[in-house]
């Protein structure tokens, strides 16, 4: 027996499901890690439904609900899946959550549904899905792959919200469709470029430059 | 003079370091150079240049080449306002005083939120303040309609100084030209203000009888689907109000509505004559915007089509604000092509794209604008296939 053998075999503790480290998972992809400003992922979605905040919010819950399901039921069959067919297993299980959520709603908010025309089919291929799929819930366990979901998502959301607030605000004069300029009694001429996707472009920029100002992250080569 | 340098000199001390106000050092710095010749120079070892143009003195030989464009500007904004109004007898002060009314707060307002931004972030950035804005500040008015609300040109500057400039690294760091993109951001974001009959300024007065805010370029449009020959729906303009406003000379003259700087092909001219002779402005991107823009326009006269298709090419020359562009927005160094055989290249896809973009695209009848902004984005690129050509070249021949 070598003593290689030996020196493998440490006893594990259960980790609690909000450790420290776990509670990072969460924390993480609001700032340092952010999806859409770091991670650079899912910035079709955002530039394409945040022209109001409700098809922005609804489309953050959305996604939220997806990536943190299928991570959670990736993470339970990790082991069993064969790596050579693992995306298409992985692409069956999101389009299952995909469907049901769109199918949720066309039926509750039948209006934001068409609102939100393809994009709700298109979180199939939402990068950020994808993306923890592969690169967290394929090595971790169920509990930290649904709170790395979870934060994901709403990372994602927390952006798509700040988009939508200032894309509603500035190209229409109201928040949720409420007008905000017309009952405080001011008229407000809305801003058509920030009706325009090329707007939304320039905010995700903007939250990008002040959010490394304040937390000094820089990309490392 | 000696008034103001005693009082710089009383609160000098302040700014400096350790004083009160340490942290306005640039502030401070940017008043006094602006209003005294800085005392510092090169040393007699180091630096090889011994020419004493700056960059200020560089941004003020183009202001001055403008001035032919601003005057007569002004100028035009009353003509076309005391036309529209049924007054052609109106005296040359009058319309000088009418276009001054509209057109200085445009400059005032332009010059000062542009420079408010510039202040703030020399100051947080700690570096002194840059000149580039003096040419900016002075271009954005000239490209704008005479009645263009003051807080939407406010906004359009404070968006192309921050998003344009800042956000690159400031002055010399930007991609794309900055007067455009102020013009360009309105053009987008409030489009009923900067795009269809809104190139006279009326005020309160009623328009006289048959008056239409048509411009050259909308005419041209208009003849694709009614097949009228552009050159006789030109000539036969104004009919009535405004005899001959659109006859070739006329247009070249720029005695017609328009943005209030970019009308007069001649005053550009001018303008141009004065970038070229101080060798400020690149003569090979001035010559080649417009022979770009001709052969295309030859081109199109071959191919015809449609009447704004066989419409003579040499007009593409004097409609819009192709002049203005080619003198005063392509010549950019900061955002033009940077090799000489670059220019070329960049100027001509420049005047294509141009009368592309009006003869082929209903939905924006001036293609300048565009075609700069598009081409300032591609001008790296020319300049990397360039070198690279060069470098080729030099291989070969190389013998190593």
């Amino acid at each position: 027996m070598s003593t290689e053998a030996i020196a493998v075999a440490p006893v594990k503790k259960a980790e609690p499901l909000f450790s420290k480290k776990n509670r990072k998972l969460m924390t993480n992809p609001l700032d340092i890690d952010n999806p859409i400003t770091v991670q650079v992922l899912g910035v079709c979605s955002a530039l394409a439904v945040t022209t109001q905040m409700k098809p922005a919010m609804v489309m953050a819950i959305a996604l939220t609900v997806v990536t943190a399901s299928s991570n959670v039921i990736i993470s339970l069959i990790r082991n069993t899946i064969p790596s050579r067919i693992r995306i298409i297993v992985q692409l069956g299980i999101v389009s299952l959550w995909v469907i049901m959520v769109d199918q949720l709603l066309k039926a509750y908010v039948y209006d934001v549904w068409k609102q939100l025309s393809v994009f709700v089919g298109l979180i199939i291929t939402n990068c950020i899905v994808m993306g923890r799929l592969e690169a967290f819930a394929m090595g971790n366990k169920p509990g930290p792959s649904m709170l790395d979901g979870l934060g994901n998502g709403f990372g994602y959301g927390m952006i798509l919200l700040i988009i939508g607030f200032f894309r509603e605000l500035l190209g229409g004069g109201s928040i949720f469709g409420f007008k905000v300029f017309e009952a405080m009694g001011v008229h407000y001429q809305g801003n058509g470029l920030m009706l325009l996707p090329a707007g939304a472009c320039i905010l995700v920029g903007i939250i990008i430059w002040v959010q490394r100002s304040i937390n000094g992250y820089r990309e490392t080569h | 003079m000696k008034f103001l340098r005693n009082q710089l000199d009383k609160v000098k001390h302040q700014f400096e370091k350790g004083g009160k106000l340490e942290k306005y050092f640039y502030a401070y710095e940017a008043m006094e150079t602006f209003l005294f010749a800085p005392n510092t120079t090169n040393g007699q070892k180091g630096a090889q240049i011994r020419d004493a143009i700056d960059l200020k003195r560089l941004m003020m030989t183009v202001i001055v080449a403008m001035l032919p464009c601003l005057v007569f500007g002004i100028w035009n904004v009353g003509h076309q306002h005391f036309m529209a109004i049924g007054q052609a007898g109106a005296t040359m002060g009058d319309k000088f005083l009418i276009g001054a009314i509209q057109v200085i707060p445009i400059v005032i307002v332009s010059y000062g939120v542009g420079l408010g931004i510039e202040f703030v972030f020399a100051i947080l950035r700690k570096h002194p303040v840059n000149e580039g804005f003096l040419v900016t500040g002075m271009l954005i008015p000239l490209v704008m309609p005479p009645d263009i609300p003051l807080w939407q040109v406010a906004v359009a500057t404070a968006f192309a100084v921050i998003i344009g400039k800042e956000a690159f690294g400031g002055t010399g760091m930007n991609v794309v030209n900055i007067a455009l993109t102020a013009r360009a951001f309105l053009y987008f974001a409030y489009p009923t203000d900067i795009s269809g009959s809104v190139w006279t300024y009326l005020g309160d007065a009623q328009a006289v009888a048959g008056y239409s805010g048509a411009t050259p370029l909308s005419i041209g449009a208009e003849s694709v689907t009614t097949g009228e020959s552009v050159v006789t729906a030109l000539n036969s303009f104004g009919a009535g109000w405004n005899e001959g406003v659109f006859t070739l000379s006329n247009l070249f003259m720029g005695i017609r509505p328009g943005s209030i700087g970019e009308t007069s092909t001649l005053m550009c001219l001018i303008g141009a004559a004065i970038l070229i002779a101080t060798g400020t402005g690149s003569w090979k991107i001035i010559f080649s915007v417009f022979g770009g823009a001709y052969a295309m326009g030859l081109l199109l006269n071959l191919i015809g089509g449609n009447a704004f298709m066989e419409m003579p090419a040499h007009y593409h020359l004097v409609i819009g604000g192709l002049a203005f562009g080619a003198v005063f927005m392509a010549t950019d160094p900061v955002t033009a092509s940077q090799t000489e055989s670059g220019k070329w290249v960049y100027g001509i896809l420049i005047g294509v794209f141009t009368v592309l973009i009006r003869v082929f695209n209903p939905a924006y009848p001036e293609g300048i604008m565009l075609a700069i902004l598009l081409m300032n984005v591609f001008a790296p690129l020319i300049d990397y296939f360039v070198i690279s050509a060069n470098k080729k070249r030099r291989l070969q021949r190389a013998t190593v």
